[in-house]
């Protein structure tokens, strides 16, 4: 897995809350593995930023300007709710995106991120808020996120500490594997394995 | 010290412990779909095989066709879904998986079969990448849906790294009246809570209008615990679980079978158990419920008007209504029951079980279908379940297409899509923009109020029509 430690980038403003994986990735889009010539970054957000003829649509974000090239997305609360689908990872991170900065994230999105060596940040309503608000005014402008100091500058060199649990940290900046994680402990699942089977012979 | 029920199962499945509070988990239990072809891919391509077969358990659900199935897998959609069916047995043969395919009489929706094998059972930790794993939870297991990468991890290992879960208990207590279901209850606890409500939370459901239910109607409580945002739901066990399961294929069997209730009945939460948050709902004053918007939580009972977003409570929810409206073509002050329904779809793994079969069947016997509508049974055995009691002659009777189980029109993966535009009464989980097909418009409601609704072709509260039944 690829190591994340800090990102500059166009970051674009997603205005609405609760923007499911539906939303992110329609259903119809999942039948593909995932390889170079997929397609995922056209998938991305595909019926919020396309119209029924496969035109563009204005009126969404990622098709104006400079914020065609965000690799930040600032988004509302409870960002990736729904569906498990990890293809909404997949179009996030092909299209360039590698960090998402919301109030909440879906629980099983927000591991499905992790897993990829995507940073989803976690930031109160009003600062998120207020960073949509100045990207907005710039179109184009650009946030640093700095994860080793846990900070997200804004456009206005303000830097907000965020929190994030020690572990997930440890695994980003190291690009670290959770099948390596448990291989290192082969011994210890094999007898965990046999005295919980002894006891419950049914489910082995 | 007193324990839930839920560090109960935490505490018996955890193999070790890292510093920072994570934990390498056992699974017992994982379950495979069409689905998770991504994540057999990335374990060929690491070079690794599935470590522990016998745990794992895969069936067609998502893709599989609801129509022309006597012809088989060539009934299905096109070349892309019949072969992501085929990659599945592929997948499963390879690493010796049992597969309960197109064709099988075990095969359902993964959520409905598992309870209904006896592969689910109180105490397990239950996995599935899907996000509606959470239903297992029902039986009293600690069930949740993970990402390919998730169940990528747990076939190469038969364990997951998880940080643990806060605890939520919903308690709803009182007597539900005549005509109000576990859909009811549980879109009723979203609508209070928000879809957000339970994030980072284990939801344990309890009170006495809880253990009223049937394990079907846990079953559908638990099913939607994920809509609220939880990582999972959960139901104490107890006889009605027992009772349920005894007998089942999967089900430990003989001395196994003591040995296993006694280990059950130590599950449910100790008396004066902590849990980091409580909610409490009446279930004496909830109404049939429906969805008037695109998120589960923008839900009223069936005698409500459509809100008007500028009285909601905070500004997401305000934006999120007006966004709403205008994708669902809604006026703020309409009542509920004025709303036409174009179509309708009764199954899903939320609500396509015997109950829930039966239920609607008491509201269409008799009576006739106002608009297109169809009814997936949840499994193929229960399929055959529902016509033996002559369930399906009371739908067809009725004018409502009668066909075989998959996953249907909840995700409209398989093609069974709700046309853009229409308004559909679906008995599944999810009113998202474009879930039941690009521009369809979903109203979540219970079967019995969906078959209120072919009836009528209208939003209609289905009290009226069971008078006298």
């Amino acid at each position: 897995m690829t190591p994340f430690t800090t990102l500059t980038a166009i970051a674009a403003p997603i205005e609405m809350a609760n923007i499911d994986t539906d939303r992110v990735i329609p259903v119809r889009f999942l039948r593909k593995l995932r390889s170079d010539k997929a397609g995922y970054e056209t998938y991305l957000f595909h019926d919020m930023r396309f119209d029924n003829d496969g035109r563009e649509k204005s009126d969404f974000v990622l098709n104006q300007g400079p914020y065609r090239k965000a690799g930040i997305l600032v988004a509302g609360a409870n960002f990736g709710c729904g569906s498990s689908r990890e293809g909404a990872v997949y179009a996030l991170l092909d299209y360039g995106i590698r960090a998402v900065i919301a109030p909440s994230f879906g629980d099983i999105h927000y591991a499905n991120e992790l897993q990829n060596g995507m940073l989803p940040v976690t930031l109160p309503e009003e600062i998120c808020r207020g960073l949509r608000d100045q990207l907005r005014a710039k179109p184009g402008a650009t946030l640093s996120i700095d994860l080793p100091a846990q900070t997200v500058t804004d456009t206005e060199g303000t830097a907000h500490p965020f929190t994030i649990d020690p572990v997930y940290k440890e695994r980003l900046l190291k690009g670290l594997d959770d099948i390596g994680l448990v291989l290192e402990n082969r011994t210890g699942i094999e007898r965990f394995e046999h005295d919980y089977h002894a006891a419950r012979p049914w489910l082995a | 010290m007193a324990l839930t029920m839920f560090d109960k199962i935490w505490m018996s499945h955890v193999i070790l412990e890292r510093p920072g509070g994570d934990a390498l988990l056992h699974i017992d239990r994982n379950f495979v779909h069409e689905g998770s072809f991504h994540a057999f891919g990335a374990l060929a391509k690491d070079g690794r095989k599935v470590r522990k077969p016998r745990q794992t358990f895969a069936v067609a659900d998502h893709y599989v066709p609801t129509v022309g199935r006597e012809r088989g897998i060539e009934a299905a959609e096109d070349e892309d879904a019949r072969n992501m069916i085929r990659l599945l047995e592929e997948n499963c043969r390879v690493n010796d998986i049992a597969h309960f395919g197109i064709d099988d009489e075990r095969q359902g929706i993964v959520h409905v079969i598992g309870p209904e094998l006896g592969i689910t059972q109180p105490g397990l930790t239950i996995t599935c990448g899907d996000s509606h794993t959470s239903t297992h939870g029902a039986l009293g297991a600690y069930a949740f849906g993970t990402g390919a990468s998730q169940l990528k991890q747990i076939l190469a290992t038969q364990c997951l790294w998880l940080k643990k879960p806060k605890t939520l208990r919903i308690t709803v207590d009182g007597t539900l009246h005549p005509g109000v279901t576990g859909k009811d209850v549980v879109l009723a606890i979203i609508a209070k809570i928000g879809t957000a409500g339970a994030t980072g939370h284990v939801i344990e459901f309890a009170g006495s209008a809880i253990r009223g239910l049937s394990v079907e109607g846990r079953l559908t409580v638990c099913n939607m615990a994920i809509e609220a945002g939880g990582r999972a739901g959960m139901i104490a066990p107890d006889d009605k679980v027992y009772d349920y399961l005894h007998g089942r294929p999967y089900s430990p069997k003989g001395a196994d079978w003591d040995r296993a209730v006694a280990q059950w009945r130590s599950l449910p939460s100790d008396a004066g158990a902590k849990f980091d948050r409580e909610v409490t709902l009446d279930g004496a004053k909830l109404e049939p419920m429906l969805t008037w918007g695109t998120s589960p939580e923008e839900a009223l009972p069936v005698s409500g008007r459509i809100p008007d977003p500028k009285s909601l409570g905070d500004a997401n929810q305000r934006a999120h209504a007006e966004q709403a409206l205008a994708y669902m073509d809604l006026k703020p002050g309409t009542p509920l029951t004025d709303i036409k329904i174009d179509r309708a779809f009764i199954g899903s793994c939320t609500n396509g079980r015997i109950e829930d079969l039966r239920a609607a069947a008491v509201v269409l016997k008799g009576r006739k279908a106002a608009i297109p509508a169809w009814v997936s049974p949840g499994s193929t055995a229960l399929k055959k379940q529902a016509e033996a009691e002559g369930l399906d002659r009371v739908f067809i009777d009725a004018g409502v297409e009668w066909r075989a189980s998959g996953c249907s029109s909840c995700a409209a993966m398989n093609g069974d899509k709700v046309p853009p535009g229409m308004r559909s009464a679906s008995t599944s989980n999810r009113n998202f923009e474009g879930r039941q097909g690009k521009g369809a418009r979903t109203h979540l409601m219970s079967p019995a109020m969906t078959a209120a609704a072919i009836v009528t072709g209208r939003v209609t509260d289905v009290r009226a029509l069971l008078a006298g039944k």
